[in-house]
């Protein structure tokens, strides 16, 4: 049933509002003033830092080394001067070590000579290096470091390369624009992941609500590789990495397992589009495209925005908030964080910023569960969240473990069915890092 | 502006869907019954109604949390318990019923979403056992519309001599007792005798379809009550049709399809899992045809659902769902 209709089981379908963006093309945006780079803008290890305060950089350095293996670098996203290395508030809602630059206001921010090689004529490991090196991570939302997905380990063989244009999240048109603008970059993505895998095909998966997508990609797919374009059923969460497996090749990843267990990797456009990016500009990734929407701000828009730009200028090249904006996310509204403040500045992972209205926020009253079961209907991993829900609120954490709270990827599914408005996701998210805790101390 | 930032977790979207309106939803949906049932049984059946609504009302303003009056359960449970009940019944008897069932059914176990079984037929269960003789009268026809069709108005607490009504038959009752059918077509449409709101069969499917379509009910819920109840009593109407009534006869007569629809898929005492809705429903199913068939009552719908509700913790237990990528369908 899976591949007969190229979709999964459950899920859910929240209103897309990807009208307000869809058909904007993407612009640039000026350089700020200031930008802040936080060291960890990738999942696992922070970077760490090789410049110091009052330090010069020019566009394209290396601010802050790769620390380790599953870790990535940061460079400087415009040429200025380090004037500060402190906490600093994070997209995702904490404070963390960042280093400022002080933009010089009149640079001609010229390009550095070459700091990643032409592609052709490099050996794998000289390009996944050479993708290390540039700091590349998924743009998807997760920014898990680029060069792991590129180099898996070799007792498992890879055969297919799922490329993921799905961009499920509502409101987002990031990957929508990228596919729509820069196809080819896509396809060269593509092919030199596929190097690196040695994968013998390649799917991209997109979502039938971006047709003009769909069509740019089929127009560009090259004719001495096995690439292929897979429509699929608009639905949330469709991008999920296990999701899209399920959807295209009517296969389901093991519980605890990854794709890799089954021969396949997944990556998402824009980072397969800025992996080519990076070899064909030989620049390191300091900017990325982001779409700033939602019935709260102005002038809607997808922009290519300067790593570190601070949330408040890049709403301020939108026209602005609107007087009845109310919450501003980062990334999409089913699985971004709320912004507390105007000073955040833009990561690597951060595909969108959208600013709220009132009207569209949801309401702030809950009510009892009533066991309707509509949120074991949405959960795309089968789980039983009205169970796992009332474990939480009991902090019977042992007993949610055992009912599998790993495998939930807190997409957010369940809350956003759930009519007595009652967190789950938040809950299971709360619960994941007391799970962890409780491992850690025993 | 940053000062008045809204920080919530995600998601940040929420479903229309809210407890208050699935609720209200299923009031609007019951306007057609109740509706059908005054123009059946004139204006008692407003004032039965209305007397079971505000007994649960009542007990769920003094015992239930601030403000979940609004959240429209409450009076659910009323004007269901209030259609499961003759037309003549004293409207105080339907007053204390509705207090039972939200005091005993729900606010005890802790109040809305905690209660394992139906509120309203555990309030007419009680009222069953404390009125046994009011709650089997069933009035026959009047000459006019507007005439009462029983004792309403009685005086709490006095009426102890039988109600002094022309007393009728309900189709099951003629059934059981005097082996008499009824014609499938009043059934259906609901001019024979029996509770106030069960008798329309075809409008309460009508309403719950509704329902249905809206998500706001488990439609496997009735579909396995009412399949399961359709076999059963069939096959045994095959084995001796002289003896046993046919399916849709079962179908149609006494509260199986107003229990089907509105009763069995109470969304509090009903299994959260799909697997499990259909285990329920089988459930519910055979047992009302036992109970008909073999039991000493003429219905058993309401001892059915409760029954069944009783099992719902456990039937839950066996039937969660199958984890993403494990069992025969995860990839090797």
């Amino acid at each position: 049933m899976g591949l007969f209709w190229h979709s999964f089981r459950h899920g859910v379908h929240p209103p897309d509002h990807k009208e307000l963006t869809a058909a904007l093309p993407i612009r640039r945006l000026p350089f700020p003033d200031e930008i802040v780079l936080p060291l960890r803008q990738h999942t696992g290890k922070p970077a760490r830092p090789v410049v110091r305060v009052g330090d010069r950089v020019e566009r394209g350095d290396t601010v802050a080394e790769a620390d380790g293996h599953v870790s990535a670098p940061v460079h400087a996203s415009a040429a200025g001067t380090v004037t500060a290395i402190g906490l600093w508030p994070h997209p995702d809602g904490s404070h963390a070590t960042a280093i400022r630059i002080a933009v010089e206001r009149y640079s001609a921010q010229a390009l550095r000579p070459r700091i990643i090689p032409e592609w052709q004529g490099l050996s794998r490991q000289e390009l996944v290096a050479a993708v290390k090196d540039a700091g590349v991570v998924g743009l998807g939302g997760a920014a898990f470091p680029a060069h792991v997905k590129l180099a898996p380990p070799p007792e498992f063989p890879i055969e297919t390369l799922m490329v993921n244009g799905c961009e499920c999240e509502p409101y987002l048109t990031t990957d929508h624009r990228t596919m729509v603008e820069y196809p080819e970059r896509v396809q060269l993505g593509v092919r030199i992941m596929m190097t690196c895998l040695g994968a013998k095909r390649a799917i991209i998966g997109i979502e039938r609500n971006k047709p003009d997508a769909i069509a740019a990609i089929q127009a560009t797919l090259p004719t001495d590789l096995d690439v292929t374009v897979m429509p699929l059923t608009v639905k949330y969460p469709q991008g999920a990495e296990k999701m899209l497996i399920n959807s295209a090749l009517g296969r389901e990843v093991p519980s605890g397992k990854l794709p890799m267990h089954v021969g396949v990797v997944v990556q998402n456009v824009a980072s397969l589009a800025t992996i080519a990016e990076v070899f064909e500009t030989g620049l390191p990734l300091i900017e990325r495209i982001v779409t700033v929407t939602g019935l709260g701000v102005r002038n809607p828009a997808n922009l290519i925005v300067p790593v570190g730009t601070k949330l408040g200028v890049l709403l301020e090249a939108c026209g602005g908030l609107t007087p009845d904006a109310r919450e501003i996310v980062f990334g999409g509204p089913m699985m971004g964080a709320s912004a507390a403040d105007l000073d955040v500045p833009v990561t690597k992972g951060v595909t969108g910023v959208i600013a709220l209205a009132a009207s569209e926020c949801k309401t702030q009253d809950s009510w009892p569960c009533i066991k309707c079961g509509h949120c074991l209907d949405a959960c795309p991993v089968f789980l039983n969240p009205q169970e796992l829900g009332a474990y939480a609120r009991a902090g019977r954490w042992e007993e949610m473990a055992a009912s599998h709270l790993a495998d939930c990827m807190v997409c957010g599914s369940c809350s956003y069915v759930c009519p007595s408005n009652i967190p789950l996701s938040q809950l299971f998210a709360a619960a994941k890092a007391r799970v962890r805790k409780l491992k850690v101390a025993s | 502006m940053s000062s008045s930032l809204l920080v919530t977790a995600s998601p940040h979207l929420a479903g229309k869907h809210s407890t208050p309106r699935i609720m209200w939803t299923v009031e609007g949906s019951l306007v057609p019954v109740i509706g059908a049932a005054t123009w059946f049984f004139g204006p008692s059946a407003i004032l039965v109604i209305a007397a079971a609504t505000a007994g649960t009302m009542l007990t769920e303003r003094l015992f239930g949390r601030p403000g979940s009056l609004r959240d429209g359960s409450g009076m659910i449970t009323g004007l269901l318990l209030g259609l499961t009940l003759p037309p003549g019944l004293p409207m105080w008897m339907a007053f204390v019923g509705g207090m039972f069932g939200i005091g005993f059914g729900k606010m005890i176990f802790g109040g809305l979403g905690q209660n394992v079984f139906n509120p309203a037929l555990l309030g007419r269960a009680f009222l069953q056992a404390a009125f046994p003789v009011a709650l089997t009268t069933w009035p026959a026809k009047t000459a006019n519309w507007w005439m009462l069709r029983g004792d309403n108005l009685a005086p709490p607490f006095l009426s102890a001599h039988a109600p002094d009504v022309v007393t009728g038959a309900t189709p099951l009752g003629l059934m059981k007792f005097e082996h008499q059918g009824t014609a499938l077509w009043d059934l259906m449409l609901g001019t024979t005798g029996g509770s106030l709101g069960e008798t329309a069969g075809l409008l309460i499917t009508l309403c719950g379809l509704y329902l249905a379509l809206r998500n706001y009910l488990n439609w496997r819920i009735p579909a396995s009550v009412l399949l399961s109840a359709a076999i059963l009593a069939g096959g045994l109407h095959l084995l001796d049709p002289g003896r046993y009534p046919d399916a849709l006869f079962t179908l149609f007569s006494g509260g199986l399809m107003l229990g089907a629809w509105y009763m069995a898929t109470d969304l509090v005492t009903s299994p959260v899992t799909n697997k499990g809705a259909w285990v329920f429903g089988a459930g519910i199913g055979l047992l009302v045809v036992v109970i008909r068939i073999w039991g000493g009552l003429a219905e058993g719908v309401m001892y059915a659902i409760l029954l069944m509700n009783a099992l719902v913790p456990f039937i839950n237990r066996a039937t969660q769902p199958r984890l993403f990528g494990t069992g025969r369908k995860a990839a090797a």
